[in-house]
Formats: C-alpha cells, sequence, structure tokens
C-alpha cells in the first residue's frame, strides 16, 4: 500500500459548479462522501430544468401546438444524448425509467414473464442491490422460475469458477452489478456476458454505480438489457434509462398501459407503439430527461477519462490515509475498485460512528447499503461507506479520517 | 431543522458509553415466560427481551441482540428500570419514555433513564433508542410480529 504522502490526486477542480457544495452543515464545510446514494447536481443541470420549465415546458408527442413540438425535440434529443453516452447502436434502444429499480422490474414483468419458464434458472451474484435481487424474486414466485446466486470472495470479488459452474443451459437471465454499491468491486461484465451468451443465457447489467465514474461501451460488454439512474451521474432524480438491444426490445410486451404507449384502442383490442415508446405509459419525466441529457453532457464535458483517473487516485489515497488508521477494517478490497471505500471501526457501531461524523460536517452513509445478503456474507450487520464523486478532494479525506480520530477518542477505542 | 453543532456529548454520555461497552442482563433467558424479537431492518440493529412476569409484575428480565451503543445502552438501561416493576407500571414508564426522546418531556423522574434525554437532539437515532421498549411492549402483549421502530 502506498503510503498517503506519495499520492498525488491529479486534478479535477471542479466544485464552483455544484453550488449545494458551499453550504455548510452544522457550522462545518460539507464533506459530502455519499455519492453512491446520490450525486449533487452542476449548476448547469439544475439550470436546464428550470429553464425548461421556464420556456419550454408542454406535453411531448401529441400536441399540434409549438411548444409541445418544442418540447417533443428537447425530450428525443435527450434520447439521443443517453444513446451516444452508452455508445448504444440506435436510440429506440433508449426507455425512460424512474431509475435502476424501474428498469429491471421492466425487464422482469415484460421480458420474464413472457420468456420463463417453471425450471428457467436466473443467476445473480451475492454482491447485488436488493434492486436487482427482488424483482428476479418475484418473477420467481410469478413463473416457477429458480434464482441461483453466484458467490462472492472475502475480497469481495466475483468467484468466477462458482459463477461459471451455475451457468447451465437451464440459465435464461444473467443479471450483474457492474460495480458493487457496498464494496466498489468492479465485475468484468464484458467477460461475464461473453460466457452467458455461449450458455445461451441473456445478460443484464446494472450500472447505477458504474456509469458516473467509468466510460460505458453496451456494444463493448455486450449486454442485453443495461440500466442506470439519472441522479448517480449528477442529474435529477426521477429519470433513469433502460438499454436493451433493439431486437429484444421490439419483442417485449407491454408492461404498463396508458396514453403514449398505444397504436389504437378500441374496447375489442388494442395495439402496441414500438418501442422504446410502448415502454413509456402516461406522461414521462420530461424536465428530468432533458436534465439528464444536461448532466451527461456536462460528464462529457469534463471527460470520463479524467473523472476515472481522478477518482482512483483519490480512492488510493483513500484507502492509504483510512485504511492504515488504527482499528479500521476495509471491507471490499478487490482489486478492480470503484470510488467506494466500505470500512469498519473498532468498536463503534457504523450508526455510531455517522452520527459523529455528521457533526463534523462529514456526509457518509451506514448501514447495509440495501445489500443485505452481501452483509451476511461478510457475517456484519452493516458498514461506514464513503463514496467519491468527481468533486471530491483529499481535504474531504483528511476531514474524514480526522472525524473517525474523534469518534474513536469519544468512544475511547 | 436546527442546523447548529450538535453536542455529541449530551448523546454520547458516560452512563451510555458503560452500558453499551458492559450491557447488564445481557443474555437468554431459559424460563422466560414472555419474549419477542425486536429488528430495525434500515439499521441492521436486531435484539430479543426475555421476560418472566409473575402476579403481573417483571420479576425477571433480559435480552440478547446487537446494534448501535445507543440501541445496546437504552435496551440495557431499560433492563434495570423495569425488573420489578408492574406491568402497568412498565407500560406507563414505556408512554414517557417516548415522550421524553419525541415531545414534551413528561414530569416524572427517570432516574439513569434520563441520560437518553439527549436522543431528541438527534431524530434520526430516535429509532434505536426506543426498539427495545417496542420489543419489550411486544413481548408483555404478546405480539407475533418483530417489533420496528423505523
Amino acid at each position: 500500500m502506498n503510503s498517503p504522502a506519495d499520492i498525488h490526486t491529479a486534478q479535477l477542480d471542479v466544485t464552483a459548479d455544484f453550488p449545494i457544495l458551499a453550504r455548510k452543515v452544522h457550522g462545518r464545510r460539507l464533506a459530502y462522501l455519499d455519492n453512491g446514494a446520490t450525486t449533487q447536481k452542476p449548476l448547469a443541470v439544475i439550470e436546464t430544468e428550470r429553464r425548461f420549465y421556464l420556456e419550454s415546458n408542454a406535453n411531448i408527442h401529441r400536441g399540434v401546438h409549438w411548444l409541445s413540438q418544442h418540447a417533443t425535440e428537447l425530450y428525443d434529443a435527450a434520447r439521443v444524448t443517453v444513446q451516444r453516452f452508452i455508445n448504444a447502436a440506435h436510440a429506440d434502444e433508449i426507455v425512460f425509467t424512474r431509475g435502476t429499480t424501474e428498469a429491471i422490474n421492466l425487464v422482469a414483468q415484460s421480458w420474464g414473464r413472457a420468456e420463463l419458464r417453471a425450471g428457467d434458472e436466473i443467476l445473480i451474484t451475492a454482491m447485488e442491490h436488493h434492486s436487482n435481487i427482488v424483482p428476479w424474486q418475484l418473477l420467481c414466485e410469478q413463473t416457477g422460475a429458480v434464482l441461483k446466486v453466484a458467490p462472492v470472495s472475502d475480497a469481495g470479488e466475483l468467484d468466477l469458477d462458482a459463477f461459471d459452474a451455475l451457468l447451465t443451459s437451464d440459465t435464461q437471465l444473467v443479471a450483474i452489478t457492474h460495480v458493487s454499491n457496498a464494496l466498489g468491486s468492479i465485475n468484468p461484465v464484458a467477460e461475464l456476458t461473453a460466457r452467458a451468451h455461449a450458455a445461451g443465457a441473456l445478460v443484464l447489467v446494472d450500472g447505477a454505480q458504474a456509469v458516473a465514474h467509468q466510460a460505458v461501451d453496451v456494444q463493448a460488454i455486450g449486454c442485453d438489457f443495461y440500466a442506470f439512474s439519472g441522479h448517480k451521474l449528477y442529474g435529477p432524480t426521477g429519470i433513469g434509462v433502460l438499454y436493451a438491444r433493439k431486437p429484444i426490445l421490439q419483442a417485449m410486451p407491454p408492461w404498463q398501459g396508458g396514453g403514449d404507449m398505444i397504436r389504437t384502442v378500441s374496447f375489442e383490442r388494442s395495439t402496441w407503439a414500438d418501442a422504446p415508446q410502448r415502454f413509456e405509459a402516461g406522461t414521462p419525466n420530461i424536465a428530468g430527461a432533458i436534465g439528464l441529457a444536461a448532466a451527461i453532457d456536462y460528464v462529457q464535458g469534463i471527460g470520463l477519462a479524467h473523472i476515472a483517473a481522478h477518482e482512483h487516485a483519490l480512492l488510493d489515497y483513500a484507502t492509504a490515509t483510512i485504511g492504515t488508521l488504527p482499528g479500521i477494517r476495509l471491507v471490499g478490497t478487490a482489486r478492480e475498485k470503484a470510488g467506494i471505500l466500505s470500512f469498519l471501526v473498532d468498536g463503534i457501531h457504523p450508526h455510531d460512528l455517522g452520527t459523529i461524523l455528521d457533526a463534523e460536517g462529514v456526509a457518509i452513509r451506514a448501514g447495509h447499503h440495501c445489500a443485505m445478503p452481501l452483509m451476511n456474507r461478510f457475517s456484519i450487520p452493516g458498514t461506514a461507506r464513503a463514496s467519491l464523486a468527481m468533486y471530491n478532494t483529499q481535504a474531504d479525506v483528511d476531514v474524514l479520517a480526522a472525524a473517525i480520530g474523534k469518534a474513536q477518542k469519544l468512544f475511547g477505542t | 431543522m436546527n442546523d447548529s453543532a450538535p453536542d455529541l456529548r449530551e448523546l454520547y454520555q458516560e452512563v451510555i458509553f458503560d452500558h453499551n461497552r458492559q450491557p447488564r442482563n445481557f443474555h437468554a433467558m431459559a424460563d422466560a415466560d414472555h419474549q419477542a424479537d425486536g429488528h430495525n431492518p434500515l439499521c441492521g440493529d436486531q435484539l430479543t427481551v426475555y421476560l418472566r412476569i409473575e402476579d403481573g409484575v417483571v420479576k425477571d428480565v433480559s435480552f440478547v441482540g446487537h446494534g448501535c451503543a445507543i440501541s445496546t445502552a437504552s435496551a440495557s438501561l431499560m433492563t434495570e428500570a423495569v425488573k420489578g416493576k408492574p406491568v402497568a407500571e412498565v407500560e406507563a414508564l414505556f408512554h414517557d419514555f417516548h415522550a421524553l426522546l419525541t415531545d414534551a418531556p413528561p414530569d416524572r423522574d427517570f432516574g439513569k433513564l434520563a441520560v437518553l434525554s439527549g436522543v431528541r437532539e438527534f431524530p434520526a437515532r430516535v429509532k434505536c433508542a426506543t426498539l427495545a421498549w417496542h420489543t419489550l411492549h411486544n413481548a408483555i402483549v404478546g405480539a407475533q410480529e418483530p417489533a420496528r421502530t423505523e
């Protein structure tokens, strides 16, 4: 392990773009290290949403009036922005959803209910977020399909041999996280997709913790579905994306009925619009989609290569700084890791630590991180988690380290 | 919401550290005639409260489980506070203790339980301090579902 002094984080300085970072919490400078939960928003995103409501607001795909057409153009352009961002082959492979959770539920309830039969298998990993577990459990109850779970090592890496052994001709779907929200482990999703396809299974990748931290190319990964949320990508809450390969998406039945998703409606029979409109029943989150596109423009303006380099250097610094404090146990030490540091402090429960850190202006997450099976795997009730974003600096890590020291002093550990 | 710096010493008093490090009545009870589980799924706090009630009086009480310092100390202090008390008095104390942490503190002597009054300034932690009490209540009334405070 490098000593902190040896690590020079190369440098993004974007805090001025994020107005909330200038506020104080409990009279202290805010060290926001809860980016795995949600990221802060740059002024460019806030202003885009504001400007939409000030100048462009109308419903889409239905008005003959100018404003409706204008709003429709902005919404459709947002879809193209998302398509290019993840290098999808076609804009109509992009479905706007409320977030990652809804995107995964959409696949489960549309594709899954149509395709799965009793005895079919869905393979996930032990490091999944609840949102990539529970939708499949619901689907299994509905269809008689069986959920299989590939284990993770003590370091928090997927056990590839066990994964291979669990991948059989019965496996219809492999649903894996790109980056673990609780541990930061990065899964080799392209390699796993190749193995799954060779076994005849489709692949869904949960990209909620990936898209803000590394360039994602869905064609290079080769996956059939990719899901992510806007709000973890410096965009608004309530907007997310499901990418699905065109032939698969076009064949999927609707999962919610309503306006905008139909071609014709009569009381005897209705017919469905093509994808992606078929999966966007009702008035969508128009301002959210446009705000998400602004977030993507902002991220691409900085450059994901720069963001990834900055966060990796900062993670190394944090690992060296926090990992060498007395009484610290790091949870999740995978070789390939994104900017998440999960840890335990001897004699201090994560919730007590969270309260004490908060008093110092340090925002972290304490708990099971919506990954209760993973916490059980490590026989711990939860962890404290610092999760990094492009605007974090060494100063944030230093404040975290000092605050942990204060907690240890208070607890006499 | 008050944004001034909270006084951690108000929350984490010595008595709380003492009961966190060495919880009293911290064991299972073989001859319990009442017991209940408590679980805060979001925190992961989990405990079981055991009771032996004779002639409407709490003859013995104990708990096992794991949680943060506030929830462990609160459970420990609770066992000391209710042992030997009539059940009706225990239920009244639960009511008043809850009020102590949330709204107007009732005019009564809380004894050692008063050290938990600092939780008032930390709304996110009230559920930690009350889990044991909700579980105790469930044990008394014979509820089947685990107690929750979130």
